[in-house]
């Protein structure tokens, strides 16, 4: 086992997703305390230009397994052709990002290498005698613990999106080096049919930055469009409150909280939510939260930096009318 | 065909939760346990696959993994409507890992000719999401997680089902033997009857211990795990807010100066 942190990064159809990015800053932290290299690793067809992408990342060696069989995600494809690439380079730490495709192979790759697993990671860090230790949040939010690792087996975290910065760039090259694809008839006992778009390709709440939203006191679908009108001016996405959802106002897709999705985005409007425990859950791990609520006695501004009590029909408009003015002045 | 739903107690998500004051972990004394929310979407999942699908023949089965007291999660999935249970029911599985968990269950069920396996896309305990991928990597099968929907092929070989990922939603054709994990949205649990869940009391437990499984004291200690947990505390706090009053053009306007200027986050 060397000393070196091994980062799988995920990409969809020739994008890089933000988080895989992510996850090359968490490991070049951890390579700098291990004393070890970052190199990172890309799976699917015609990777040239993502390899390009990672130059200067940080990342020694770039892994490539690049074939037309890994055109579609499959998840014993990926799997195969991640485990040869970490067999490979016989890492102590292996990161990827907590996202659909991390959370699907994480534990199939864990498994394989007969390693430790710890998913949704929110810090890393290495013990006194320099195995990997995480904290993860847990009990929907309402605690949180540290995960220790097992010095003698490979120690493989997923880091939840948004932890940490994309790499800034202006390292050297990585060395390539680029390793077959060793897909077995087996595989094929599941196949990507098609990747169909949900909400007309707006933002999901898992990879915004920004993001805008409505509880049931929105009262209708229709009335969202005041939500996506402050979402659409800040290049945000939608989001929903459980009860909104469930009441049909918007798709599960959008719901954020326990049953929903955990999101930590630079800023977060909660527009007539009341802050509901399972609401928090999803929540309040994003690093601003605005609340606009009529009762002033809502859970939701204990959490809440900034906070405006008052009507979401008076104030959301409002607020996406003073962006427009800022931006034009 | 042979169904199998793992299944899984959690602490109520409306309970409070304290942790221990050494911080090894939660205070669980007076904690009302439930079915974790997905492990409900997963035995719903299965349940409705017998009823649309009578050809099928379909054998419902709930497991858990953990000691005695998790029977009653058992009893709920009998009051539901599943045919059998299966409690593999250890001291020693108090504390395991998630792909520990994976390897007992697969230890478990490995005569038992299962066709199909639902699992939940994660226990809202531990926020995890690691037993279902791993079990099926343990058994050799494949998965399909966060699923959606589904549609049976013919004589229920295959299935074509719909996951959730970033912005989309993936479209997966995929053979029997297989996992599915299930994604809120698929299903709506239903409650069970009272009469149900008395006469759930008096069912019958298949169990089978750590020794059953082949495993000793050793292999399921922390030393020969991947993982442990430890230094449990509660949430950090936030800092207090700040109110902005005034009517509401003004206070959006102070709002967007403040996250402008101050926070430079729009």
């Amino acid at each position: 086992m060397t000393k070196d942190v091994f980062v799988f990064v995920e990409q969809r159809d020739g994008t890089i997703l933000p988080g895989g990015l992510q996850a090359i800053t968490a490991g070049s932290e951890l390579a700098g305390k291990t004393g070890g290299r970052v190199v990172v690793g890309l799976v699917g067809q015609d990777l040239g230009a993502l390899a390009d992408k990672l130059d200067g990342s940080g990342a020694a060696v770039t892994y490539l397994t690049d074939d037309g069989a890994l055109a579609d995600y499959n998840v014993l494809k990926y799997t195969r052709a991640l485990v040869g690439q970490i067999e490979k380079a016989d890492p102590q730490i292996v990161l990827m990002a907590s996202s659909s495709m991390g959370r699907d192979l994480a534990p199939r790759v864990a498994i394989r290498l007969g390693g430790g697993l710890a998913t949704d990671c929110v810090e890393l860090g290495l013990d006194d005698a320099g195995t990997l230790v995480v904290k993860r949040s847990i009990y929907a939010g309402k605690a949180t613990n540290n995960v220790h690792f097992n010095a003698s087996k490979i120690q493989i975290a997923s880091v939840r999106p948004n932890t940490y910065a994309a790499p800034e760039g202006g390292g050297s090259p990585a060395e390539r080096v680029e390793l077959p694809c060793a897909a077995d008839a087996s595989d094929d006992r599941q196949v990507t049919k098609e990747i169909a778009r949900t909400g007309g390709g707006e933002k999901d709440v898992t990879e915004a930055a920004i993001i805008v939203s409505g509880g049931r006191s929105l009262k209708n679908e229709d009335n969202f469009k005041i939500i996506a009108e402050l979402a659409a001016v800040l290049d945000g996405a939608v989001g929903a409150s459980r009860a909104a959802c469930d009441a049909g106002y918007q798709p599960h897709s959008r719901q954020v909280g326990l049953t929903g999705k955990t999101v930590t985005p630079q800023l977060y409007f909660a527009c007539g939510i009341s802050g509901a425990i399972q609401h928090l859950a999803g929540m309040r791990g994003s690093r601003r939260i605005v609340a606009i609520n009529t009762d002033v006695e809502a859970p939701i501004f204990k959490v809440a930096d900034y906070g405006i009590v008052g009507d979401l029909f008076e104030v959301v408009p409002a607020v996406t009318e003073a962006i427009k003015q800022a931006k034009a002045g | 065909m042979k169904v199998l739903a793992l299944v899984k107690n959690v602490p109520d998500s409306t309970a409070t939760i304290k942790v221990s004051d050494d911080g090894s972990g939660i205070e669980t004394k007076g904690v009302k346990m439930v079915m974790s929310a997905f492990c409900e979407f997963s035995l719903e999942a299965a349940l409705q696959f017998k009823e649309k699908n009578p050809g099928a023949s379909a054998e419902i089965t709930a497991l858990t993994v953990g000691p005695a007291a998790d029977v009653s999660v058992l009893r709920m999935a009998y009051a539901m409507g599943v045919d059998k249970v299966t409690h593999l029911c250890d001291d020693l599985f108090k504390d395991i890992d998630e792909l520990s968990t994976a390897r007992v269950i697969a230890a478990g069920i490995k005569d038992a000719g299962f066709d199909l396996i639902f699992a939940g896309k994660v226990g809202i305990d531990y926020d995890s999401g690691q037993l279902g991928p791993a079990l099926a990597q343990c058994l050799d099968w494949p998965h399909v997680g966060a699923v959606t929907a589904i549609e049976w092929g013919a004589d229920f070989k295959s299935a074509t089902v719909r996951r959730r990922i970033e912005g989309a939603e993936e479209v997966v054709e995929i053979q029997l033997p297989c996992l599915l994990t299930i994604e809120k949205g698929l299903c709506e649990p239903r409650y069970p009857s009272l009469p149900g869940l008395m006469k759930a009391k008096k069912k019958p437990v298949d169990t089978m211990d750590a020794a059953a499984l082949g495993f000793s004291a050793g292999d399921l200690s922390r030393e020969a795990a991947g993982t442990y947990v430890s230094e449990f505390s509660p949430p950090p706090p936030r800092p207090p807010g700040r109110m902005i009053d005034g009517e509401p053009v003004e206070a959006a306007k102070e709002l967007v100066r403040i996250l402008r200027e101050e926070e430079k986050a729009i």
